[in-house]
């Protein structure tokens, strides 16, 4: 019984990590039909960031003031987005009118320099590092003889806050309002007035900051951050990325149902089944999906204009 | 005066002239591959040796990406997994092979370079293997559009590699030769990649074969390009619906692109397993998407739909990291860098779809005087 | 009195294609001026321009006296030129209400925008009924009339109507010029442009004809259409 609670439960805050991930992706597939390779990436840096933040802060050890992991989060989400706006402003909004396969390219290529450049000595370097612990390794409660670590409880809390709140913000306000009308059909809305270029600006602020929050959580729970040119990202954004599709890409609330979906199957197959396939079953489950239901579970199967 | 049917008879070439016109670039393959062998190779000595050889895997890899990438339009990254495939199941053939016939795994026999024989079995059969893995990979091809197929085959890819991880140990000696190839091929060394350390049969002083495929595949690629079923890639590439409405069989085109493409690139895998023997081995953590990516790259760079432009980036993507030894951990950088200018400055690559004759010094050259 | 909207010279090229060859007219505040000419003469070519969707590759736009060519649309939106684009251009994933806010887009003034709200819903009452409604349900000529609706919500002082009748019933068509009407009294400039000539000459001051990519044309609406040579190429007449 305690097994499954456990499975249970790591399933939940992995699920709740590629959430937060893949909200970046459907963000910015919905509102450019473009799928940001170099998303992972920056999830990637958002990790390496914390980390050096708190290096920088002198809260590497154990027992680190609670206002460390706040201060942490919101300053590498700062960072991020920033980084995110500027990769938009620069490699993917002089194609914006280029046929996708090039800023498909293009997105690889922000890819590979993002994890390469990290690789420098003069940037994170080429060895592997442990996260420090912000957050305190108490439990915070137990459940069925299981212990819950605070970081899982934060983690799965601040999906589902953010996933909230970008709830309100894209179907509660203008912006939001103008969000969906760029992704519906960006010629007419500049003729409401809304700039179009900012409005994509601000979704890949939204999204980086997202991933950014994944990859320092990530880190957070798993202790140790691998090279920045390891395939762990790779898989942890491609997963992510699953996720989205799955739920239906460019829709919000399908994004974090397909991400838990995929968590739980991922969890389960892993520890009832053969754990050394547990990336291949993500993959298979986009195959599946993108054969049966390309829309996704939530989303709508656009009929290709002529 | 003869109707134009009726003159079909006196204008259709005989079948010797024919078979004549077919066979003789391959014949010019063999001589070059040759040429290459007992020529250059000596000549140019270790060091260059081995980097013409390189160059000659990764024009196989280029030339055969182009095909899916280039030609059908079709974005796989997943490309390093028909290598894996087609690698193990030939470093498989050659190894258990030479221990089934021969009793040891040894190189035996051969005249051009050691135990060529079973090699090329051994590629050919990567080969197939390789196009086999493409054929699965690609009906899926079928529904999906540019990011969706990119993905998703990064995502056999990786399939591939987490299947070849869990093959069992390499089996050696009596447990080899006792064994029946079904449970061989189960046995593929896992993560630890598949070795041969009984020595190269490719090395640099014997570069014969990698030429011949070579050589194959730019012959086949060419006639590809220019052949009607070569025209229907293009238009799918183009504008499938509009290719779909003139009657051609998308789905068909495409498949039949990955397979090629896969075929082909089983062999570059089986080629670069043999290489130098023991040193590189068609293991999963080499062979992973970073691989694909360094292929795509070339493509990308090449030009996608010009084999001239893949032969082109395929040589100087493999020269150059060896004169830059020293600044190897900006190599992944600059290319990045290189991938992301130009798509915004020059996304057509080098060659765009032209080939070698299509260039405007070309014509200068051979064409003075002539209309343009 | 400054015209409201100067046109001159105005060309287009789509790659190598002239669409639009040195296109010159006005429109003075207060009229109905309207653009009809075959498919494919370059009128929604006009009114991208106009609009700021497309860059001139010659000429100028003036709009109340300052030039908005090669502006960015949003900006000129700004200015007070809106237009209910070809093909409605109704945001399908969002709701009727959704719509007619995101024309108030730009503005501020809640007292006024719920007051320019209710006009709207006067002038369009079938669209009251379907506040709450995903807009891409509506029917083409309830879409028709969101999409005026949503661009009478920016308060413009000059509206562009791209073929307004295209794909309606006759008597939608009949309802919306009368609707045109309506708001043309009601102190709002509008270039119309549209392949109905009939309709449109009926209803404007003043008319241009444009034909590939060149007026034809021009003069009061109601000259044009006693015109022979008009007649017979537009308006059906032997």
């Amino acid at each position: 019984m305690s097994r499954l609670v456990d499975v249970f439960l790591h399933a939940l805050t992995q699920g709740s990590l590629y959430a937060l991930i893949a909200l970046g992706y459907t963000l910015v597939y919905g509102i450019l039909r473009f799928i940001n390779f170099a998303h992972s990436d920056v999830v990637m840096v958002g990790a390496w960031v914390s980390y050096t933040l708190a290096g920088v802060f002198g809260w590497a050890a154990t027992g680190s003031p609670a206002i460390a992991m706040p201060v942490v989060l919101i300053l590498t989400m700062g960072i991020c987005a920033v980084l995110g706006f500027t990769i938009e402003r620069l490699a993917y909004r002089p194609l914006r009118r280029a046929p996708r396969l090039n800023v498909l390219i293009t997105a690889i290529g922000v890819s590979l320099f993002l994890e390469h450049a990290g690789r420098l000595d003069a940037v994170f370097g080429p060895d592997p590092v442990s996260m420090p612990k912000l957050l305190s390794e108490e439990p915070l409660f137990h459940i069925a003889g299981v212990a819950v670590p605070i970081v899982d409880a934060t983690v799965v809390f601040l999906a589902i806050a953010l996933l909230l709140l970008l709830e309100w913000l894209v179907y509660r306000t203008k912006l939001g309002a103008a969000m969906r009308a760029v992704s519906f059909d960006e010629r007419t809305a500049s003729l409401m007035g809304i700039n179009v270029d900012r409005v994509v600006s601000i979704t890949f602020l939204i999204g980086s900051a997202l991933a950014a929050a994944g990859g320092m959580f990530y880190g957070l729970k798993y202790g140790q951050l691998d090279v920045t040119a390891g395939s762990v990202w790779v898989l942890l954004g491609l997963k992510a990325f699953v996720a989205a599709v799955v739920g239906g890409i460019g829709n919000i609330r399908g994004a974090v149902a397909g991400a838990f979906l995929i968590a739980f199957v991922e969890n389960f197959m892993a520890t009832y089944a053969s754990p050394a396939f547990q990336d291949a079953y993500v993959f298979a489950i986009l195959i599946i999906v993108l054969l049966v239901k390309p829309g996704g579970l939530f989303g709508s199967v656009t009929r290709e204009k002529v | 005066m003869k109707t134009l049917a009726q003159r079909v008879p006196e204008l259709t070439p005989g079948l010797l002239p024919t078979l004549g016109r077919s066979i003789w670039p391959f014949l010019a393959g063999f001589g070059f591959a040759y040429l290459m062998q007992v020529g250059i190779a000596p000549a140019v000595g270790e060091f260059y040796g081995s980097l013409l050889v390189n160059i000659g895997i990764a024009i196989v890899l280029a030339v055969s990406l182009n095909i899916v990438n280039g030609f059908a339009g079709q974005f796989s990254i997943g490309h390093a997994g028909f290598m894996l495939v087609g690698g193990n199941a030939a470093a498989a053939i050659v190894y258990y092979g030479s221990i089934k016939l021969w009793g040891s795994p040894e190189i035996h026999g051969g005249f051009l370079g050691p135990g060529e024989l079973l090699l090329v079995a051994g590629c050919v059969a990567g080969g197939l293997w390789a196009a086999f893995a493409g054929l699965i990979v690609g009906l899926p091809s079928l529904r999906l559009r540019g990011d969706y197929l990119a993905i998703v085959t990064l995502g056999f890819g990786e399939i591939m590699r987490v299947l070849v991880t869990q093959t069992g140990p390499q089996l050696r000696g009596k447990d080899a030769a006792e064994a029946s190839w079904f449970t061989l091929m189960t046995k593929l060394n896992g993560n630890l990649g598949f070795s041969n350390p009984q020595g190269a049969y490719l090395d640099p002083q014997n570069p014969f074969w990698v030429w011949v495929f070579v050589s194959i595949l730019l012959i086949v690629a060419y006639r590809l390009k220019s052949s009607t079923h070569g025209r229907a890639l293009l238009a799918v590439r183009e504008n499938e619906v509009a290719a779909e409405a003139m009657g051609v069989p998308t789905t068909r085109a495409k498949v039949s692109a990955f397979v090629l493409a896969a075929f082909f690139a089983g062999i570059g895998g089986a080629l670069f397993a043999h290489e130098l023997g023991s040193t590189l081995k068609p293991d999963p953590s080499t062979l992973g998407f970073q691989k694909s990516f360094d292929i795509v790259i070339m493509v990308v760079i090449g030009g996608m739909g010009s084999i001239t432009g893949a032969v082109l980036a395929a040589v100087i993507l493999t020269v150059m990291p060896e004169l830059f030894r020293e600044f190897d951990q900006y190599r992944m950088i600059v290319y990045a860098l290189a991938l992301i200018f130009m798509m915004i400055l020059r996304p057509q690559g080098l060659m765009g779809l032209r080939e070698l004759w299509d260039t405007s010094w070309w014509r200068r050259i051979f064409r003075r005087g002539g209309a343009s | 009195m400054a015209p409201l909207l100067q046109i001159k010279d105005l060309n287009v090229h789509y790659g190598g294609i002239h669409a639009l060859k040195g296109v010159t007219f006005d429109v003075d505040e207060g009229q109905i001026v309207t653009l009809i000419g075959a498919n494919g003469a370059g009128k929604t070519t006009t009114l991208r321009a106009i609009s700021g969707l497309l860059k001139p590759s010659k000429g100028s736009v003036t709009f109340a006296g300052k030039p908005i060519t090669g502006r960015p649309a949003h900006e000129i939106v700004a200015l007070g030129l809106a237009q209910a684009p070809e093909g409605r251009g109704i945001f399908a994933n969002l709701t009727v209400e959704e719509n007619l806010d995101i024309g108030a887009y730009l503005r501020h003034d809640h007292a006024g925008i719920a007051k320019d709200k209710e006009k709207a819903l006067g002038l369009f009452p079938r669209l009251k009924e379907r506040l709450r409604q995903s807009a891409g349900t509506l029917s083409g000529g309830e879409q028709q009339m969101l999409a005026i609706a949503r661009a009478l919500l920016t308060k413009p002082r000059l509206l562009l109507l791209d073929e307004p009748s295209l794909g309606l019933a006759p008597q939608v068509v009949k309802l919306i010029f009368e609707i045109v009407k309506t708001i043309a009294n009601d102190g709002t400039t509008i270039l119309l442009v549209e392949q109905n000539a009939h309709m449109a000459l009926k209803v404007a001051h003043t008319g241009h004809v444009l034909e590939v990519g060149a007026l034809a044309a021009s003069g009061p609406a109601a000259d044009l259409a006693k015109d022979d040579a008009i007649r017979k190429a537009y308006l059906g007449v032997h």
